[in-house]
């Protein structure tokens, strides 16, 4: 199965998944053009992977409540995302979308990384 | 300037001979040709371009009425004389009538050797191929610039230079004498003081008005920019300085060039320095252009060994090997009790975070170091500072400050740090040795952990390209000869570098339209020595300049150029979106990826093509990274065999 593949798969999935709130059912697949559009992609890299600019969201996102809090109050390098900007539903399903981005092969079972 | 009246003779030089007679046509019958072919018959075909006037052939050749018939040589042979007295090896250059006497005496009198006039699209490609030359080579190249034109558009490329203290004699043609001059173009290209342009940011200028003054301002030029703080410097060029002939019986004479001795430390502050760092619990070296020679890498190591101090590479130099294990990062500073700094182009921003949120956009600064650090800076900076232009940074102050060469400095401080260290001391300074070396293993393991994230995606992800490529290139000698900032630092953290021109640094001033054209500089001096350069490419700065690859095909020079094509300026993408936050709106996107005046896209630029039309291969776009292994070893056949290459695969942002 390629990567689209298995991300679409999680994506499908994810959307099953239920926010802290016990109310919100949460769409990955939204998450993912949300993420793209406002900017996340910018630092964290279309699959949450991180870099110099932005540390890696995914797979294996922090919990809600602490990626919540970050966005709307952080006064770290990452700009804060106000409400009007990024609703809490669009929030919720980027955190849907990061929870469908799969686990990477361990490093050492990657021939490249072994050079 | 000292420009004779000359003749109505017109058959000294044979070239001129069609623009002299073409022109004195058109002189008796001005625009005749035109006139009888607008009002001829209906059969009559339009020719593709209308015969010059006069006044057209005068703008656009720069010529003079007439030139003098002279046996003796004119001044630009002998400017050629000076020029070669420098060993200089290439001349990266786009023509130009206001150097055109010089630029005859180069291919001819001089056999276009030593220099070789390297022809470029634009004058900033010229001085940037310099800047790169000068990284691997550690020799400067000469680049000519016409006039006002010329200097402008070399500018940017100066000022790279300047910033990164790089050597770089630009001699500017400029025609002085007004009354003299040929009218219209010529006039536009010539100012009062042409070097006043790129005065901020040059070490040293003059204008020769005689050609014995030429041969003094020649050799001082480039005997100034040769000493530490290397720095470029101009020459401007008088037009009639070079068609000047020789006065018969004239003695010209060529000072020799003899080098200047580097600036070294203040014994008693290198001392000093020495006492501080043998006795410190947690002494860190930070270097930054430290390593002007590769000699200047063995010292570093002597020095780091000797301390067992973890020693932090900002990059704009190699300077220290990163596979040993003293080589860290800077959060390494975090705990240091004393910091030496070596040619740190920031010392400020070293040892303080500045984070671009809150305070109402103004930032929030916080240092990165304990309270009570010692600090130690050696910098030949320190003896070249100017007003305008605000490349020396914010003020830092520190404890022990030598303006000096840290190069040439580091024997004289290795030798006083023997003799500092405590005996009682040394069973402690080698258990330092042991942390550092678990620390490094450890930080080898989180970057390989972390590069395999997103190691599927498409677009390609920078950790994953970077090792696409070093499996092509690790059985070579090879040479990476771009900035790998916008990769994440992914080679710089992964890749065994260890000789100096492993890696070249950035720009300096931070500048785009330096990246190409510094990589093509920098594999014409690998070439020298068969090596096998790699340019890893952003899209935004390749744009600016790419009729580099043009010269890279035209003269054979042999260079993989791998596209880091993320479609977008994307430092910018994220300042709008920060910009938009803090505002409480949400950043317009139009119909790209990032905020509107951001994107390269919409249509996507095919740089293979591009390549190709240059007569570089060019492959690509690659978008599935299981495509990159196949593309790149193409590629690297096609350089094997000396001749460009270009790559465009589309990557992620960062």
């Amino acid at each position: 199965m390629n990567c689209v593949a298995r991300v679409t798969m999680a994506a499908l999935a994810a959307s099953l998944w239920l926010g802290t709130d016990g109310s919100l059912a949460a769409s990955a697949e939204n998450g993912k053009k949300v993420y793209m559009a406002v900017g996340c992609w910018g630092c964290h890299g279309t699959v949450g992977q991180g870099g110099v600019t932005g540390p890696k969201l995914a797979p294996d996102p922090m919990p809600y409540e602490t990626f919540s809090a970050f966005v709307r109050t952080t006064n770290r390098a990452m700009p804060p995302y106000h409400e009007l900007v990024l609703s809490n539903n669009d929030l919720a399903d980027i955190y849907a979308y990061l929870q469908t981005v799969p686990k990477p092969a361990d490093y050492k079972t990657i021939p490249l990384l072994n050079q | 300037m000292a420009r004779k009246d000359v003749g109505l003779k017109v058959d000294r030089r044979k070239f001129l001979t069609g623009v002299a007679v073409a022109g004195a046509a058109s002189a008796v019958t001005p625009q005749a040709g035109n006139a009888t072919t607008a009002a001829g018959t209906a059969a009559a075909r339009l020719p593709s371009a209308l015969p010059p006037t006069a006044h057209t052939i005068a703008a656009e050749t720069g010529t003079p009425r007439a030139l003098a018939q002279t046996n003796r040589p004119d001044g630009s042979d002998f400017m050629v004389d000076v020029i070669k007295s420098l060993d200089i090896d290439y001349l990266p250059s786009n023509p130009a009538s206001s150097f055109r006497g010089l630029h005859e005496s180069l291919i001819n009198y001089g056999k276009n050797k030593k220099p070789e006039f390297l022809t470029v699209n634009h004058e900033e490609i010229g001085v940037a191929m310099a800047h790169g030359y000068f990284k691997v080579a550690g020799k400067p190249l000469m680049s000519l610039c016409h006039g006002t034109v010329g200097l402008q558009h070399a500018s940017m490329a100066i000022y790279n230079a300047w910033c990164d203290r790089v050597p770089v004699i630009v001699v500017g043609g400029n025609d002085l004498d007004a009354s003299k001059r040929p009218p219209g173009t010529p006039t536009y290209h010539s100012a009062q003081d042409v070097n006043a342009l790129v005065r901020d940011f040059t070490k040293w200028d003059d204008t020769p008005v005689s050609l014995q003054h030429f041969a003094q301002s020649m050799v001082r030029a480039y005997k100034i920019a040769m000493t530490p703080p290397y720095a470029p410097v101009a020459i401007a060029l008088d037009t009639g300085l070079q068609q000047e002939p020789l006065r018969n019986g004239e003695k010209l004479s060529i000072p020799r060039y003899v080098p200047t001795s580097p600036p070294q430390g203040d014994a008693n502050a290198v001392r000093e320095a020495a006492r501080l760092l043998a006795n410190a619990e947690r002494p860190v070296i930070v270097v930054d252009r430290a390593a002007r020679t590769p000699n200047g890498i063995n010292l570093l190591v002597e020095l780091a060994e000797l301390l067992q101090a973890p020693v932090v590479d900002q990059g704009r130099r190699m300077n220290f090997p990163r596979t040993h294990h003293l080589s860290r990062a800077l959060g390494v500073i975090r705990q240091a009790d004393v910091i030496i700094g070596m040619e740190l182009s920031d010392f400020w921003g070293t040892v303080n975070a500045w984070i671009d949120n809150g305070d109402h956009g103004h930032g929030v600064q916080e240092s990165r170091i304990k309270e009570g650090t010692k600090l130690i800076s050696i910098t030949s900076a320190d003896l070249l500072t100017k007003s305008n232009y605000q490349d020396f940074q914010r003020f830092q102050v520190v404890d022990v400050q030598m303006a000096a060469d840290a190069e040439s400095t580091l024997p004289a401080l290795i030798e006083a740090v023997k003799a500092a260290i405590p005996a009682s001391r040394k069973a402690a300074i080698e258990k330092r040795g042991e942390a550092s070396r678990k620390a490094k293993a450890e930080a080898r393991e989180r970057n390989l952990a972390a590069m395999a994230v997103g190691w599927d995606a498409s677009p390609i992800s920078t950790a994953r390209l970077t090792m696409e490529v070093w499996a092509q290139i690790k059985g070579l000698d090879w040479s990476m000869v771009g900035s790998d900032r916008q990769m994440s630092s992914w080679p710089s953290r992964i890749w065994p570098m260890t000789k100096h021109y492993h890696h070249l640094g950035t720009s300096g001033g931070l500048g785009l339209g330096y990246n190409l054209s510094a990589a093509v500089g920098a594999a014409l001096a690998n070439k020298a020595h068969g090596r096998f350069s790699v340019n890893l490419q952003p899209d935004g700065d390749f744009m600016y300049a790419p009729g580099a690859l043009w010269t890279a095909a035209h003269h054979n020079i042999p260079l993989l150029t791998v596209m880091h094509n993320n479609r977008g300026y994307h430092q910018e993408v994220m300042h709008v979106q920060r910009l938009s936050n803090r505002r409480i709106r949400v950043a317009a996107l139009g119909k790209t990826t990032g905020p509107i005046g951001t994107s390269i896209e919409a249509p996507d630029i095919d740089y293979a093509k591009m390549a190709s039309s240059m007569g570089v291969v060019g492959i690509g776009p690659i978008k599935d990274p299981k495509e990159l292994a196949p593309a790149l070893k193409r590629a690297v056949d096609v350089v094997k065999s000396g001749q460009p290459a270009l790559v465009d695969v589309w990557t992620q942002p960062r």
